[in-house]
């Protein structure tokens, strides 16, 4: 049985700084927020409140999942031509951004389509399916600010609370999450 | 058996004569069950079974339908051996919340398991209603081939099915008299499924696939149409366009209830007057829905159709208080108006000024997530329409803030409400007047509506509105709460106060431990309670479950989430048991 305290706890290999004694799962994904959110560029971060709710407050407005509860299908189809989802799109290496709109789109197939047209990057539907193997990998800033991969939500959750979306190259982003694992084990080693 | 033996001892008894004998037993069996078999009401059949063995019998062999309000609470097995000769099931499925993106995908009530033990057991099934069920076409299919007598499929809020699921009904189901698709998610493959139909088939009385986004096959359409003469109800998708409307229109003028295609199109004078004319040539047309897209220039095609509407679905179709105002000139006789919020208070107005025969009212919110300076109605809107309209005893409505005032008005003029769902937009929205929380609107209500059976509350509320519901909400069956409350004795008013209540739906509100395990008593007498972002931790949802084992108590767990919180509960009454078919993050504790 593990004597608890302050004894074991130290000598436990981690990745994270030392002294917060989260389990190593959430740790990684702790470390994967931190990696797309260090990367974004114009470091506008917005304030992320730890209520008991679902109530995460952005700069403009305060935008809860499932509210109004006005269900999926009708938020859809009430959609007249005034009101698009618009979201800015910028892939790594190309100089302009541009912009898509995500009440076009039905699911994520079709947005990798068009994401595949806007850019000329094939690959997109793929890489949805199995980010692990692709060039390009698309990702989204959701209304807390974290950068998260796309596909894993449903998509009418996705389409809530995408703010706007990115194609990074594969390369890159294991690259950077190599420097931090590095920078990690370095700050353990001098502990 | 008690009522044997009375006939035992009667038969004994020299003194009892036939006229005086109390209890069933006098009666064969099959009367009884002819009896009892004519009625048609759910809770009267209830009531009959709990009288004596011979009842409950009776009734359940002459039991030909069967509403279930949650899939989980009872088996197929169970079912089948209680009711051996049903013929139209009804079922629900997920939790209401479902709706709004609050359960996971893949959360469960998968229809499959249900039609392989009715395939067995109820092979004469002939109906099947469905919300929030998930529906294969692997189900579809199967439905298809296994019920020789089927007639009728309705699905709303369904999702998991394509268009290939609806052409297996279509092309195998023989005797298909109704085909209804309402607001589900479906994956539709823009195929021909429509043309499924075989050129024999003309049962069919109701079509409605207005949900649908591509384009069907007109031709197919227009000769189904034209051969079932029997349809009364069509409703259509977007892609219909007006022209095609009126080839519709012409081929079926018995039509009850039309849901149209889009209402924009270039019209030559000559289509816009054969248009008009297929209108009036409806005269039984007592339902109206569709448009979607509207050239409100053409609306008055439909005036020679409006006097006889008593249900007018507009919810998709954003048309301005001058256009309404203009419509609901001609539809005095309307119970049920369903409209979007772009008519503001203005075209409200118009609704309690040519509609005194209102029932129910639903507005719905064009832009939900508009910010600044967004329409829609307000107050007065409101106000407006209980002035007018005073047998109203419905309504749901979403507006951007509220007064205590203009509520207590409205239920002062119309004092039948039997479902009130106000819809505050903006969370923990006080009175826009006099800043304060919107306690006293909703004990307005419950202190007035006596029949009041269904209520949302919204906008910035503190446990007094709880204790109000608890006081006086003595016929509340559902209870919709959200970004409400100031602590746990809210939610304990609610729970010990109202006698009657089946279902109780909470998101992001404070009510933790003390509040969930203060219903203990009473939630087998409630069909579910859904408690999501509020305070509720796993002990205190591990200590519900210990106490009442005949209640599931399931947890949704999200990845990264603190373990120790129960973010998303749902318990609910059930013979069955704990689920089989949980995904691994529903917990049953």
């Amino acid at each position: 049985m593990a004597r608890k305290g302050l004894g074991f706890e130290i000598t436990e290999l981690r990745l994270g700084l030392p002294g917060e004694p989260k389990s190593l799962v959430s740790t990684n994904k702790n470390e994967k927020k931190r990696m797309f959110s260090e990367i974004d560029d114009n470091g506008e971060k917005e304030k992320k409140s730890n209520t008991g709710g679902n109530l995460k407050t952005t700069e403009s407005k305060a935008q809860v999942v499932g509210w109004p509860p006005v269900c999926s299908y009708r938020k859809k189809n009430s959609m007249n031509e005034a009101t698009k989802m618009y979201v800015k799109v910028s892939m790594d290496g190309a100089p302009f951004l541009r912009k898509i709109d995500l009440g076009m789109h039905k699911g994520y197939s079709e947005l990798a389509l068009a994401l595949e047209k806007l850019f000329g990057c094939y690959g997109m539907g793929e890489a949805l399916k199995d980010p692990e193997n692709c060039e390009h990998v698309p990702i989204y800033e959701d209304k807390e600010g974290d950068w998260m991969l796309v596909g894993d939500v449903p998509w009418e959750m996705f389409m809530e609370s995408c703010k706007r979306l990115r194609i990074m190259k594969r390369s890159d982003a294991w690259q950077i999450e190599k420097t931090y694992i590095e920078i990690d084990e370095i700050k353990e080693k001098n502990v | 058996m008690e009522c044997c033996n009375k006939r035992r001892m009667m038969k004994e008894s020299p003194e009892s004569n036939f006229m005086n004998r109390r209890g069933s037993s006098c009666f064969p069996d099959e009367v009884l069950e002819r009896v009892i078999g004519m009625l048609k009401s759910r809770k009267d059949r209830s009531s009959v079974s709990l009288v004596c063995k011979e009842w409950y019998n009776a009734e359940r062999w002459s039991r030909r339908n069967v509403f279930i309000g949650n899939c989980y609470s009872v088996s197929p097995e169970i079912l089948t051996r209680r009711f051996p000769n049903i013929r139209s099931v009804t079922l629900k499925g997920k939790p209401r919340f479902s709706d709004f993106n609050l359960v996971p995908a893949n959360w469960g009530a998968d229809i499959h398991f249900w039609l392989v033990v009715f395939a067995e057991k109820y092979p004469f099934l002939e109906e099947l209603r469905l919300k929030r069920m998930t529906v294969t076409d692997e189900s579809l299919k199967f439905l298809a081939r296994s019920f020789p007598n089927f007639k009728a499929i309705s699905l709303q809020n369904c999702d998991g099915f394509s268009t290939d699921g609806l052409a297996a009904i279509a092309a195998d189901c023989k005797n298909l008299t109704e085909l209804d698709i309402q607001e589900n998610v479906i994956d539709d493959k823009n195929d021909n499924w429509l043309t499924c139909f075989p050129e024999s088939f003309t049962s069919l009385e109701v079509l409605n696939f207005s949900i649908l986004h591509n384009d069907v096959n007109f031709d197919a359409l227009e000769k189904l149409v034209t051969r079932c003469k029997s349809l009364k109800t069509l409703k259509l998708n977007k892609s219909i366009t007006l022209e095609q409307l009126q080839r519709l229109l012409f081929r079926a003028p018995q039509l009850c209830e039309l849901g149209t295609g889009s209402f924009s199109q270039e019209l030559t004078t000559q289509q816009y007057t054969e248009l008009e004319g297929a209108f009036s040539n409806c005269k039984n047309l007592n339902t109206l829905s569709g448009l979607w897209v509207v050239t409100p220039q053409y609306l008055p095609v439909l005036y020679p159709a409006c006097a006889n509407l008593t249900f007018l679905n507009f919810s998709y179709a954003p048309l301005d208080s001058d256009d309404i105002a203009k419509l609901l000139v001609h539809c005095a006789n309307i119970r049920r108006l369903w409209v979007v919020d772009t008519i503001e208070d203005k075209g409200l107005e118009a609704v309690g000024t040519h509609c005194p025969l209102l029932e129910e009212l639903r507005v719905f919110p064009a832009d939900p997530f508009a910010e600044g300076d967004a329409r829609g109605v307000t107050d007065s809107g409101f106000i407006a329409v209980s002035q007018g309209c005073r047998n109203l005893h419905y309504v749901l409505y979403f507006c951007r803030h509220m007064t205590n005032a203009a509520v207590a008005t409205v239920v002062q003029n119309c004092p039948d409400f039997t479902h009130f769902r106000l819809c505050i937009m903006n969370p923990g929205q006080p009175d826009y007047r006099t800043s304060e929380p919107m306690d006293e609107a909703f004990g307005a209500v419950v202190k007035t509506c006596s029949k009041l059976q269904r209520l949302a509350i919204s906008g910035l509320l503190t446990d007094l509105t709880f204790e109000y519901i608890g006081k006086y909400a003595k016929n509340l069956e559902t209870l919709s709460v959200a970004f409400a409350g100031s602590s746990d004795w809210g939610m304990q008013c609610v729970l010990e106060g109202c006698p009657k209540l089946r279902k109780l739906e909470i998101r992001d509100c404070p009510f933790g431990n003390a509040a969930l395990l203060s219903g203990l008593e009473k939630y087998e007498s409630m069909r579910s309670l859904w408690m999501s972002d509020c305070k509720v931790t796993m002990n205190g949802c591990r200590l519900l479950a210990k106490e009442m084992p005949r209640l599931n108590v399931e947890v949704i767990k999200e990845d990264g989430s603190d373990d120790s919180q129960a973010e998303r509960v749902y318990v609910y009454r059930s013979v069955a048991g704990p689920r089989r078919d949980a995904p691994p993050f529903v917990l049953t504790l």
